[in-house]
């Protein structure tokens, strides 16, 4: 009997447990806020490893990347707007590397949200994206950063103490390569 | 003691309860904006397959979205053939399935294959679904009346009247030689599709 009395309460605290952080699920990351912390894989592929001045193998986190600004593009293959934009974010992409004093300030990757890693490279290849996609094959980033809809947009500034923060974010409307542009750059100082 | 136990298993239950209304984590494109219901998480699978691989595709002749009547048999000797069932229009995985096919048509033709989009939604429904998704380079068919009867053919219909998350590839000979009934509540995975589509070109 008084063994019952005890495992009473304990059972479904250990499932309330279980379920409180689903329910308190994460908010999208927003201006003035630092990124959720996550890992992603540095590169294989030379060319991108060296885009974002990375070395070795293993994992790296979003600050690590040797940039001023990092533009952060939570996409999905599967999303018609991020599909509509894709051209746009090349744009973006070729402005910065055309431009001397922002092609190594400002570097962009994207996180395929749900995306397995075949789907990524089908969606790079689709669309001819010049910078690193990253899969998010089981939505934990996408959950750490607030299950946000697509596309989502973080602007991060790294600052010489390598601390970050994010100086903007947007959910879609997305303007083009030009205005985008320059939004990031009144957001993050460098104009 | 008896009684301690049926307040322990309401409690249990109850937690369980909670946990099954949770909804699956998805991707929702901002396409579609707040219009998508979200339905929380569901039985996997919720009917028993009437086909497998190697049978004979059943024929059927549905209407599609864009005002033609579309039969399987059409296709015979002619096309390979992928049927994508999806459960109903305006529901979260559902929504970001058929977006990512519209951008791998060369995939389809490169293995010679045609792709039919199926739920058990009525046209107009299914016609202002899918504007949200941009052109679509194939066509939908609305299996709404008699109420799902290809689904139910295939033995894809759920007890709730809509269709599983389900994938069958037809070879040009109108024999079935893949079948992948998903998890309702998760996307399958594109490579699946893609290397099924692959084998059944090549044989």
């Amino acid at each position: 009997m008084k063994k019952t009395y005890l495992t009473m309460p304990v059972i479904p605290i250990l499932l309330l447990a279980l379920v409180f952080p689903v329910l308190s699920a994460n908010k999208p990351p927003e201006k003035g806020e630092t990124l959720p912390v996550f890992n992603l894989p540095i590169p294989k592929n030379p060319a991108e490893k060296t885009y974002l001045g990375l070395s070795g193998d293993g994992l790296f986190k979003i600050p690590q990347i040797k940039a001023r600004v990092v533009i952060v593009e939570i996409y999905s293959m599967y999303c018609p707007y991020c599909q509509k934009d894709a051209p746009g974010i090349n744009e973006l992409y070729n402005l910065i590397e055309k431009n001397p004093n922002l092609k190594n300030k400002i570097k962009i990757i994207g996180i395929g949200a749900g995306n397995t890693s075949f789907e990524v490279e089908t969606f790079k290849k689709t669309y001819q994206v010049p910078f690193p996609l990253f899969s998010d094959k089981d939505f934990s980033i996408h959950k750490a950063c607030g299950e946000v809809r697509t596309p989502y947009f973080i602007v991060v500034k790294i600052n010489d103490d390598g601390s970050h923060q994010i100086v903007h974010a947007q959910l879609g409307n997305y303007p083009g390569g030009e205005p985008f542009l320059e939004i990031v750059l009144k957001a993050s100082g460098l104009k | 003691m008896k009684k301690i136990r049926r307040v322990e298993m309401v409690l249990i239950l109850l937690t369980i309860s909670i946990l099954a209304f949770i909804p699956a984590v998805y991707g929702a494109s901002d396409a579609f904006k707040e219009n998508i219901y979200k339905v929380g998480a569901l039985k996997p699978v919720d009917s028993k397959l009437n086909v497998k691989v190697g049978n004979r595709a059943p024929d059927f002749t549905l209407p599609s979205v864009s005002g033609e009547k579309v039969s399987l048999s059409q296709y015979r000797g002619k096309k390979n053939v992928v049927l994508s069932f999806v459960p109903a229009a305006w529901t979260p995985v559902c929504s970001d399935q058929w977006p990512g096919y519209n951008i791998i048509k060369d995939v389809f033709v490169q293995n010679d294959a045609i792709l039919f989009g199926m739920t058990v939604d009525n046209i107009p429904t299914l016609f202002a679904w899918i504007n949200q998704m941009g052109k679509l380079w194939f066509p939908v068919l609305s299996d709404f009346w008699p109420h799902g009867g290809v689904a139910k053919k295939y033995g894809v219909l759920r007890s709730d009247g809509v269709s599983e998350r389900a994938l069958f590839v037809i070879d040009k000979k109108g024999t079935i030689q893949y079948i992948d009934v998903h998890d309702i509540n998760k996307r399958p995975p594109l490579e699946d599709l893609v290397s099924a589509l692959e084998k059944t070109n090549k044989r």
